[in-house]
């Protein structure tokens, strides 16, 4: 088919491989080489995760707590909730600024419905649906009619705030009287179900991890070095144990009663991120997600229903949104008019922060998870120590802008590979 | 001679008062690589829209393989095994190359992506254009090079079994040592039986790895000629206007 005496080629025999190639060392070799070549991954935030632990460790006493360690946990939930929904807005390179009142109208919705007697599911459903239908809406403007994103949610989060005055009234909190909401935040897993919850997330891996294997063999592909799967799965048993161990020890600063086991929130928030990532690495829906982030052109080109995703992908932040704002009005106890202002812009900072890019395409959910750990342990630990909340928005500020610079002189390098 | 796979006859279309196209024939053939030149306006860009089903012609008759079609949309020119490689190339830069060669036509494997299946047969595919310029399947497309773009948009075609294959310009924006790799590629690609349309402005290349010239001037087709029987010179004439067939 091809000839061989055709000028200009190279005609040295070359198989074409496919990253999978070699042992162990060959594996760190090319993940130091991606990292050159300006894909950093995650490993600025993680990075930052282990500086600022140490940091705050040195510098405060309570820090490594147990039960800071525990409240560290808890506190970041719904930043870290908040911070997964809008990654799926900033993959196709628009935002959602009404993330967070979207979410306030929601739950004043499941106020509203529960103390009027509705079972709370019935109410969460309806929170949710306001979610679907408010992304539906703002997809919409965006995606058919052409409205930029930045302006037609900033609209709805103005719009949003007047609908939560009208819904709940001028002023005052108004408690949630649901146990089962308030135990989200507040209750915590039996002793044993923190290490079931560990087992299903090893188990979980494992699976997947050897099925890939299995597939890619069955088809003749090389695989990756065992060694790198068995590695990757004994770091997170390993850090998962000792979390795990921790949260299972009594942290009560009284003698009366006892506080132990993982909250509740971290198992829910662990099964968004995995059913998140799993809907975005594996299924048509994620990898055209990524398409229409990285060039909508191309991705119409090739037959993918551009709107449609856009669409959805407002669906899904906003819909996940309220399940953060669910998370706040677990932990706080009540719904109050002007709550959801400023907390969707800790979620952007935070994705970005983790590593997701605001140009759209790139990016993944534990990158923003990690960028949201980041945040909470900023705001954490500054507070132990006892500054003002003043200095705590100048330091995320600062982090931010560090991240946003990375992000952009690692995407200039990468660029410079391309023109050679 | 075998019957082409595309063969137009008297193909019209027009912009309101405009007619661009004025009546057009063009025989394309299996393992050919035929070039479309003319100057600009002269209307090849919308001879190529027609075939790939973006913009219907108004009037005239297009037989695939023998057949007479009716091209009204792009997924009906897929399905018949017309694939288009448009200048801009259609790739995403975050993607890589097999997710690329397979995007919008993922395979899947209860309901999730089949990415063994689909690495594969990426793999064949560029090797049954016996590509050597790409290092690794799963590299990202951002960090490849014009050339190597171009391989890959090329060899998404083979993957998807095109019949014909037109090419907007492969050449324009590389350099000598990649339009030589492309070159070859496109020689490659005939050779496996595919008919090629290339369409481009440099008559060089044209001479280098075209079978057969079309020249299109101000709507209406000048001729459709061997390249073999006819020269460099020969052929600006035909695209300026200042020669003609029936001279």
């Amino acid at each position: 088919m091809s000839n061989p005496n055709q000028p200009g080629l190279n005609l040295a025999p070359q198989e074409i491989s496919s990253g999978h190639e070699g042992g162990l060392v060959d594996q760190v070799k090319a993940y130091f080489s991606r990292i050159k070549n300006g894909d950093m991954g995650a490993l600025p935030a993680t990075g930052a995760l282990l500086v600022l632990t140490a940091l705050f460790a040195y510098l405060s006493p309570y820090f490594l707590t147990k039960l800071n360690f525990a409240n560290l946990f808890v506190q970041a939930a719904q930043l870290t909730t908040l911070a997964i929904a809008l990654v799926f807005v900033l993959l196709i390179a628009e935002i959602d600024l009404s993330a967070g009142v979207a979410a306030a109208v929601a739950m004043d919705v499941f106020y509203l419905t529960t103390t009027f007697g509705v079972p709370w599911p019935i109410g969460l459903v309806s929170a949710l649906m306001v979610g679907v239908i408010l992304g539906l809406i703002l997809g919409f403007f965006v995606a058919k009619v052409g409205v930029p994103s930045f302006v037609i949610s900033l609209a709805f989060f103005l719009g949003l705030q007047g609908v939560a005055l009208i819904l709940l009234g001028d002023g005052g909190l108004f408690r949630v009287e649901v146990p089962e909401v308030r135990a989200i935040m507040n209750d915590n897993l039996p002793l044993w179900g923190g290490w079931l919850l560990l087992f299903v997330v090893v188990a979980i891996s494992a699976g997947l991890g050897f099925y890939d294997r299995y597939r890619r063999s069955a088809s003749g592909l090389v695989n990756r070095p065992v060694s790198l799967l068995l590695i990757k799965l004994a770091f997170i048993t390993v850090v998962g144990g000792v979390v795990i161990y921790v949260l299972n020890l009594n942290r009560s600063a009284s003698d009366v009663i006892q506080i132990s086991g993982v909250p509740i929130v971290i198992p829910i928030v662990l099964f968004i991120i995995f059913a998140g990532t799993f809907l975005l690495d594996r299924t048509k829906f994620g990898r055209h997600l990524y398409a229409v982030g990285g060039n909508p052109e191309a991705a119409r080109r090739a037959g993918i229903k551009v709107v449609r995703i856009r669409i959805t992908a407002f669906v899904i932040t906003s819909s996940l949104a309220v399940v953060a704002g669910l998370f706040h009005v677990s932990r706080i106890g009540v719904v109050e008019a002007a709550s959801g202002r400023t907390i969707v812009l800790s979620g952007v900072a935070a994705a970005v922060v983790g590593g997701v890019s605001l140009f759209g395409g790139r990016g993944r959910l534990v990158h923003a998870a990690l960028g949201a750990l980041v945040i909470s342990i900023i705001d954490n630990g500054l507070g132990l120590l006892g500054f003002s909340a003043g200095i705590s928005f100048v330091v995320t500020g600062t982090v931010l802008a560090l991240a946003a610079t990375v992000d952009a002189v690692s995407r200039r390098r990468g660029g410079s590979v391309r023109r050679i | 001679m075998a019957t082409p796979v595309i063969e137009l006859t008297d193909v019209k279309k027009g912009f309101g008062p405009v007619e661009v196209l004025k009546g057009v024939n063009l025989e394309v053939h299996a393992g050919k690589v035929t070039a479309l030149v003319g100057d600009n306006g002269a209307g090849k860009s919308t001879l190529i829209k027609g075939l790939s089903g973006v913009q219907p012609y108004d009037s005239g008759t297009v037989l695939f393989e023998g057949k007479e079609v009716d091209i009204h949309d792009p997924i009906q020119a897929a399905e018949l095994g017309i694939e288009v490689v448009y200048q801009d190339l259609a790739l995403c830069e975050n993607l890589d190359i097999v997710q690329n060669m397979f995007l919008g036509r993922e395979e899947l494997m209860q309901r999730t992506l089949d990415e063994p299946s689909m690495e594969l047969q990426a793999t064949q595919a560029l090797q049954s254009l016996s590509v050597r310029t790409v290092k690794s399947v799963r590299q990202k497309v951002s960090s490849l090079s014009g050339g190597q773009r171009q391989t890959v948009a090329i060899a998404r075609s083979v993957l998807r079994n095109a019949k014909l294959v037109i090419l907007d310009e492969p050449t324009a924006a590389l350099g000598v040592a990649q339009t030589e790799q492309v070159l070859n590629l496109v020689q490659r690609l005939a050779s496996s039986g595919v008919a090629v349309l290339i369409i481009s402005h440099n008559l060089a290349d044209v001479f280098k790895v075209c079978d057969e010239i079309a020249v299109l001037y101000l709507g209406r087709m000048v001729t459709q000629i061997k390249t073999s029987e006819t020269s460099q010179n020969d052929v600006v004439g035909y695209i300026t206007g200042t020669k003609s067939t029936e001279e």
